[in-house]
């Protein structure tokens, strides 16, 4: 097909395809061809930004879709496979289904961050409620630089601002989430927001289109020339031009949000509905096409008919406008006027802009005129995929042949560096953050922030207590992912997993968002690629499927990628007891390590000693075995279920010894060490002793219990061959361990919890 | 006893106030919308928490005209029991049913936290189930909950023993610590002269219930459905 083949609907003024045109769609030249092909002429200026869109990494996967394939999606609890709909669901039982996801907004964040971070939440939020389900929980998963430049503190102020401004407006709380920081965020700081929905499984409300003539209607705000190219903007990489590309950032309304979330949830229980899908990325473009196409239909729309902010807005800004708090609802025909009346009430705007047709095309008009027909297929299945060649990076094998013996002379005592830990930006308190969000709102927050996971109650329907609690959390180890790919994708899954654990759940399914740089560099796509084999490996093993997930790529700043930060939203479920705590809860009682205690200075690879302590990013993170990790699982949720724990907390970021003083900084109860550090013949007996420390070898968990359960944990661990040592035990004002700490509770507790207050003041 | 439950389209204290007045407390609930021009024969009406019209605007601005409001007042006139938690009593000040205002917190942060009160009048129906001086514990939730009145209001206001609660260290102590929005003389709660309309920043409703924390809220609405139950004697 030649590039002379005129369009279907010719521009008024000549559409020059030069590289100025395809860089603003971004499209290769490569994929124009291929359009050209599809269509059997050339697309006209609008037809193009809708290939832009659709075709882009953010709505059309192109680098990650076949990647992606590998991640396991199936269990027995699996309501709602990754794609099915706009969220994932799953059974937890009595009829009862959670939905939930996470998903970035990065650029817009990094661009505006207020706004950025508040349409963030406004996006994820309407992701669960098309869906039919009321959510119940917000978490956020945050990446900064380091907080001594300006700039960093500037986005992180807005960026958590923006977070509690929506969210505490729309009544949802925020109940978990976890921030990091790290010199590869500058610039480019990370916002995964992850919304978490309850309702009842046979209400669930499907995107899909179907029932040719039924009338498809625009809900909610107006559409603004706000955010237009929003998805295009999430697909490339941030650089001096970025700033420019505000337009392209949306300004959220969580008002007119909550009033959304309340018509669409009253809409769920009328029978009125076909379908339901939000306009997010891309706008309506992408909220037509992917519904139509579910339903196996067609769309014809007529953009006069959308209510717009301003006059003069072409079709194209109509199609491409990301302005939020819109949802597309295709009602019942007969039930039409009934589904206008709902939304008045609630002060709502409902526009009929078109109808379902049978002809599976999305055809746009401006009035009576044709500006754009295209089959919907081109705009979903004919996404191109990018296989390419991943190369490991060649510093790794320097990196991992780090001589620790390097630090000798350099070393703290182990009171030092505990005390530098706790107080270090990455260690310490986030309570300055999460009492800025409402994290109480709905009465069932059983856990709030700032523990292993957050646990919610779950009422029924007829608001009755159903015996059901559920464990939240989101985790994701960046450094150790950049040292090591496939490892860290395995340990976010891990850990995540271990959180609900430690709560006493089972965990059951996992949403994620993959946070990379640019996928064309080989060093980047192998990150990408062994991160999702570690993390598919871990689910399998785990047997907690992936649901729900976001990839967003080109997270660059001036040309150099962020650390691959793949961030894991897990799900936990606990029935028929309570939660239990990450602190410890009462003298006397025992203290004891799950999983292996070493003296190996390995296990110091990528840890936040090395990297807080000595300013080294290097080693090889200690290797994850799954097999040993679903053991400790099993071995620690049958302790849990036998009564047997007091508390349970995650032992992972800072190691042990910092896992010791956050139970003890939790709950204001010291501790009295009992046991020998291990030790490695031929090691520096004080290198030893730190890796003993502050060594981060995964599958580990700190507990508590009453001394009369000792025989009983002893012998549920050794069924399970999960390693046991007695540490110490609950009491008195200060924190004895390992022969060389020794600090009162309440000076780890000034250093853990002025950290961030020190940090963003100094 | 009947409870009115008013919801604004911003309201999201509505239904944890149902939950609490209704499953936990055993009391008859209602919601009133906020167009709506009547009480419906309620015992007691509560103004819950959240964004009434999304508070761009001052706090409780716009909601303070809506028809609900009218019908409120005159209920209230008529001696009917009328409590305003977070944002309702911020609707409740805007009105004019109780003095003062309410300001952005003086930290300039949206603050969610538990807090200690004190409470300092234990004979009107929002807190005879409290003993005089004892600290309850009950969570805020608010960006704007800085009580701000003159000197001659916040006198009278004591004068009358008017206050009904203030922030306070777990013992007791009234301090500037204890203190989480900077509220004059650590005000979080007042009652009208005629003792029939409260308002209040914390949230009880979120502490009915020893699960999630605490039961202090029971206090305040079993205060009030012992009030209202003497009144039917009474009458």
């Amino acid at each position: 097909m030649s590039l002379d083949t005129p369009p279907l609907v010719a521009d008024e003024a000549p559409f020059v395809v030069d590289q100025r045109a395809l860089d603003e769609v971004a499209l290769s030249r490569q994929e124009y061809d291929r359009i050209v092909e599809l269509l059997g002429r050339a697309p006209n200026r609008l037809e193009l930004g809708l290939f832009g869109a659709m075709w882009s990494e953010h709505c059309g996967y192109k680098n990650s879709r076949p990647l992606l394939k590998r991640f396991p999606s199936t269990g027995s609890r699996v309501l709602l496979q990754v794609g099915a709909e706009n969220a994932g669901a799953v059974d937890i039982g009595d009829g009862l289904a959670i939905v939930m996801k996470i998903e970035s907004h990065n650029h817009p964040s990094a661009i505006e961050p207020y706004q950025g971070a508040a349409t963030g939440v406004g996006g994820i939020v309407r992701d669960i409620f098309t869906m039919g389900a009321r959510p119940i929980a917000l978490l956020d998963s945050l990446r900064f630089g380091p907080l001594t430049e300006p700039h960093n503190r500037y986005l992180f102020h807005g960026i958590v601002g923006g977070i509690g401004g929506y969210g505490n407006c729309l009544g949802i709380p925020t109940v978990a989430g976890e921030i990091y920081f790290d010199a590869t965020y500058s610039g480019n700081p990370l916002v995964n927001a992850m919304c978490v929905g309850q309702l009842e499984a046979d209400r669930l409300i499907s995107s899909r289109a179907g029932h040719v003539g039924a009338p498809v209607m625009v809900v909610g705000a107006a559409t603004g020339r706000d955010g237009i190219h929003g998805a295009t903007f999430a697909s490339v990489e941030l650089n001096e031009a970025s700033e420019e590309r505000r337009p392209a950032v949306q300004v959220g309304d969580p008002f007119t949000e909550k009033l959304l979330m309340e018509a669409c949830l009253e809409l769920r229980d009328t029978g009125w509905l076909i379908g339901m899908q939000d306009l997010g990325a891309a706008g309506l473009t992408s909220s037509t096409v992917e519904s139509a196409h579910k339903g196996g239909v067609g769309i014809d729309l007529d953009t006069l008919k959308a209510p717009r902010r301003e006059s003069g807005m072409t079709p194209y800004e109509v199609m491409l406008s990301e302005s939020q708090e819109r949802m597309l609802v295709i009602p019942k025909p007969e039930h039409a006027d009934d589904v206008r009346r709902l939304f008045a009430r609630w002060g709502l705007r409902c526009d009929a802009i078109g109808q379902v047709i049978a002809e599976p095309v999305i055809r746009v008009r401006e009035g009576e005129r044709i500006v754009a027909e295209i089959p919907t297929a081109l705009l979903t299945d004919a996404t191109p995929a990018y296989t390419r060649e991943g190369v490991q990076p060649p510093e790794l094998e320097t990196l991992w042949a780090f001589d620790y013996t390097t630090l000798l002379g350099r070393l703290p005592t182990p009171n030092e560096a505990l005390l530098r830990l706790l107080a270090s930006s990455d260690l310490c308190s986030r309570e300055d953050v999460y009492r800025t969000y409402d994290t109480m709102l709905g009465a069932n927050t059983l856990i709030g922030p700032g523990c292993d996971a957050a646990v919610l109650r779950i009422r029924d329907a007829n608001d009755q207590e159903t015996g059901k609690r559920i464990a939240l959390t989101t985790d994701g180890n960046a450094r150790l992912t950049y040292l090591d790919p496939f490892n860290g994708g395995a340990l976010a899954v891990a850990e995540a997993a271990r959180n609900c654990v430690c709560a006493g759940a089972t965990p059951l399914a996992l949403t994620n968002c993959l946070n990379f740089g640019a996928p064309e560099k080989p060093g980047v796509y192998y990150q990408l690629s062994r991160a999702i084999d570690g993390m598919a490996a871990a689910a399998r093993a785990l047997e907690t499927p992936v649901i729900s997930g976001n990839v967003s790529l080109y997270n660059e700043s001036y040309g150099a990628p962020i650390y691959p930060t793949p961030v894991v939203g897990m799900l936990g479920l606990i029935e028929g007891r309570e939660p239990t705590p990450s602190a410890f809860q009462a003298e006397g009682d025992v203290v004891a390590l799950l999983g292996d205690w070493s003296a190996d200075p390995a296990d110091l690879g990528g840890s936040t000693y090395l990297a807080t302590i000595h300013g080294v990013v290097a080693g090889r993170p200690p290797q994850i075995d799954l097999a040993h990790e679903r053991a400790l699982h099993q071995a620690t949720l049958a302790a849990c279920a036998a009564g047997l724990l007091h508390s349970a907390h995650d032992c992972s970021d800072g190691g042990l010894a910092v896992a010791l003083a956050e139970c003890c900084i939790w709950s204001g109860l010291g501790m009295q060490g009992e046991a020998e550090t291990p030790t490695l013949n031929g090691n520096d007996p004080m290198l030893a002793r730190l890796a003993a420390l502050y060594g981060e070898a995964p599958s580990r968990i700190v507990v508590s219990l009453a001394p009369e359960k000792w025989d009983a944990l002893a012998e549920l661990m050794g069924q399970h061959g999960v390693p046991l040592t007695r540490l110490g035990v609950v009491g008195g004002d200060r924190l004895r361990f390992a022969e060389t700490i020794d600090a009162p509770i309440a000076v780890l507790y000034d250093a853990w919890r002025g950290g961030l207050r020190r940090a963003l003041e100094a | 006893m009947k409870f009115g439950v008013v919801v604004f389209p911003g309201t999201w204290s509505d239904r944890d106030c149902l939950r609490a007045l209704g499953p936990v407390m055993g009391q008859e609930t209602v919601t009133l919308w906020h167009e709506d021009s009547e009480t419906q024969g309620c015992d007691c009406i509560v103004l819950p928490g959240g964004f009434a019209y999304g508070d761009y605007l001052r706090v409780g601005a716009i909601a303070r005209f809506a028809p609900i409001m009218g019908a409120i007042k005159s209920f209230s006139e008529r001696g009917g029991l009328v409590i305003g938690i977070c944002n309702g009593f911020q609707i409740l000040v805007e009105a004019g049913m109780l003095p003062g205002a309410l300001m952005r917190n003086d930290s300039l942060e949206f603050r969610c936290q538990w807090t200690h009160l004190r409470v300092e009048n234990a004979d009107t129906p929002f807190t005879r189930r409290c003993q005089p001086g004892q600290v309850i514990r009950v969570p805020i939730s608010h960006g704007e909950g800085n009580y701000f009145a003159d000197a001659a209001t916040l006198d009278a206001l004591e004068a009358s023993d008017s206050i009904l609660f203030r922030y306070c260290a777990s013992d007791g102590t009234i301090t500037p610590d204890a203190n989480p929005n900077g509220s004059q003389r650590n005000i979080a709660g007042i009652i009208n002269a005629a003792r029939t309309v409260a308002g209040m920043m914390p949230h009880p409703e979120r502490c009915c219930e020893s699960l999630v924390g605490g039961e202090d809220g029971q206090l305040i609405f079993g205060s009030i459905v012992d009030a209202l139950a003497e009144r039917r004697i009474a009458v």
